[in-house]
């Protein structure tokens, strides 16, 4: 299996010794280094400033720095109101909440009405871990990926976070961002290409037979699988795609065509998120056996985030099995 | 100070004509509210032909103030109004909610300039005015944000969240109307969902709080420059309008809350809207 040399991972990929941050440390990273670069940008938080990491831009920037209190629907409204004028608001909150609480309000205010407002859903996933089920969102991907004019991105590392931070940024339009909770390898460097809509391909078999198509931070896991399936001989390709939504289609067809089978790879409900974008997009463009490694219709549970992921069968061994049964068939 | 005999009298023409464009519209389209645009003529004509600092050819000039409309269903009345205030012409209102308008049933801001929001789903307009309102005093420019809102649509708890977070910030710039018609869908506010004492509500959230005759538009317009001149906190204004104002069959009757005439009953408003005010019936005479 040949890691992919133009990506420019880490060197210490597959090392224990891999550097780990969670991915809303990339947010608080990638905001403020866009809010030096552009005074336009503010950012709002509904009193979760601390662990959304919102609090490092408010340090920096403290009169961009906006309080919504615990009231996300009117925080929704807020950043339309100053989309309209013409700042560039970034809205702050547990995902479980933005965009869980507060959807008909992105819809109708900033979706429909195409407000360049960023929303930021924190404490995505299973990971979140002992606040349990009520704050692990795993519907959001879903929730925001069907709504037309708004863009997804789930970042696969803190590094990659924060350029997508960045690159939110510096788009004219709103799009959906997602963060995790729990520190996860930093497998992307800072010269690893990042761009709204472009996959990253992470390794590639000399013969492949099974893509593994991922989003997030399990795209290290995804990776991981990878490495354990060449040592049992079923090649494969792993495509990171941060950008769910628009989904880099010319991508997942030129890995389809060398694949006979493909696993997609999230850490959110099975039903209605990343890979059924990929199962939608193949049965009309060139249909696959698939599986969905992602939470099977169920809620999660308090519990470590290791545990957790190795519960709902998310995490590395359950990658290789998918696509060791699927090699098999 | 206060307008002029021949300024209110100017103004009172201008919300006939935007009435009866309104049940003309409401005739072609078919569907659609009647009662609170209706009602909210007067307020309307105050707002596009004196108070609001805007202009029909240049809609999205950077310096006019914003009327944003949270309570979306009423923007029949904001069509009207723009239509004669010269943003687009007046015979485009007979398009109302038809296949290919401009003028959707529910405003949206991207098919049609001079609209400042997209809304319909209630309780969403105080906070995008509110925010707005915040940006313009980060700026230190001078625009002022009016926020219209329905009674009924106070039931909604994200108004309730803007109110609060606007009172927090003491926003000089903003100003929120409401249309206190007393009626909703399913019946009178009081029944559905008592709304008062309204007045003291939106004091306890830190605001200035004006009530006010909605009908009345050298009243109303006073009740802005008492806005105008209040600093320290953003300001309420409560008008009281009549629900249907101008056809006294339809007055106060929450039925036509949701509802468009049909043509015979539209023959039949036109008729008594012009008949009281003792203008020359035409064509539905």
């Amino acid at each position: 299996m040949m890691l992919n040399k133009n990506a420019k991972l880490s060197d210490k990929i597959f090392s224990t010794q891999i550097e780990k941050a969670p991915t809303r440390d990339g947010f608080g990273k990638g905001a403020v280094e866009a809010g030096k670069a552009d005074t336009r940008i503010v950012v709002l938080c509904a009193d979760l400033s601390e662990s959304t990491r919102a609090e490092w831009f408010e340090k920096e920037f403290p009169d961009r720095f906006i309080e919504a209190g615990i009231a996300e629907q009117n925080m929704a409204g807020l950043g339309a109101g100053f989309a309209a004028a013409g700042k560039v608001p970034f809205i702050a909150s547990y995902a479980a909440f933005n965009p869980g609480r507060n959807y008909e309000q992105i819809r109708t205010t900033i979706a429909l009405n195409e407000a360049n407002v960023k929303v930021c859903g924190m404490h995505a996933g299973v990971s979140v871990g002992p606040d349990g089920a009520t704050h692990q969102m795993l519907e959001d991907i879903g929730l925001m990926r069907m709504l037309p004019n708004m863009l997804v991105i789930a970042p696969g590392d803190a590094e990659e976070a924060r350029k997508a931070v960045i690159a939110a940024a510096a788009h004219e339009g709103p799009i959906y961002l997602r963060f995790g909770r729990s520190p996860t390898p930093v497998f992307t460097t800072a010269e690893t290409p990042f761009s709204i809509g472009k996959a990253l391909r992470l390794s590639e078999s000399e013969k492949p037979q099974i893509a593994l198509f991922s989003t997030g931070s399990l795209s290290y896991e995804a990776l991981e699988a990878a490495k354990r399936l060449e040592e049992k001989g079923v090649g494969t390709l792993v495509l990171h795609m941060p950008t769910v939504k628009p989904l880099d289609e010319e991508a997942i067809l030129a890995a389809a065509g060398k694949v006979r089978a493909v696993v997609t790879v999230e850490e959110h409900q099975a039903n209605g998120g990343f890979g059924s974008a990929i199962a939608e997009f193949l049965a009309e463009h060139r249909p696959l056996p698939q599986y969905r490694i992602g939470v099977r219709d169920q809620f999660g549970q308090s519990g470590g985030p290791d545990e957790l992921i190795r519960r709902y069968e998310l995490d590395a061994d359950a990658i290789s099995r998918a696509a060791f049964d699927l090699a098999k068939r | 100070m206060s307008v002029t005999d021949a300024e209110t009298k100017r103004l009172e023409e201008r919300a006939e004509q935007i009435r009866e464009t309104i049940v003309e519209m409401l005739v072609a389209a078919k569907s659609g509210h009647t009662a609170g645009p209706l009602g909210l003529a007067d307020i309307f004509a105050a707002f596009y032909f004196h108070i609001l600092k805007h202009d029909p050819k240049h809609p999205a000039w950077p310096e006019r103030d914003r009327l944003i409309l949270s309570n979306g269903h009423v923007v029949p009345v904001r069509y009207a109004a723009m239509a004669h205030a010269g943003y687009f012409p007046v015979k485009e209102c007979l398009t109302l909610r038809a296949f290919g308008s401009r003028l959707q049933g529910h405003p949206e801001r991207l098919r049609l300039p001079g609209l400042e929001t997209t809304s319909g789903p209630l309780g969403e307009g105080l906070s995008q005015a509110a925010a707005m309102a915040y940006a313009f005093r980060m700026d230190g420019t001078k625009q002022r944000v009016f926020c219209i809102m329905g009674d009924g649509e106070q039931d909604e708890g994200m108004v309730w969240e803007a109110a609060m977070w606007a009172g927090k910030q003491k926003l000089p710039n903003l100003t929120a109307v409401i249309d206190r018609n007393n009626i909703q869908i399913d019946g009178m506010t009081e029944d559905v969902m008592p709304l008062e004492s309204l007045k003291a509500k939106y004091e306890a959230f830190n605001w200035h709080v004006i009530e006010v005759n909605g009908n009345d538009i050298a009243a109303f317009i006073a009740a802005v420059e008492e806005a105008d001149a209040i600093y320290e906190k953003p300001v309420c204004i409560i008008a009281h309008t009549i629900p249907g104002k101008g056809v006294p069959e339809i007055e106060f009757d929450f039925h036509w809350h949701g509802k468009p005439p049909t043509k015979e009953e539209g023959k039949r408003f036109l008729r008594e809207l012009r008949s009281l005010n003792g203008k020359v019936p035409h064509e539905y005479a």
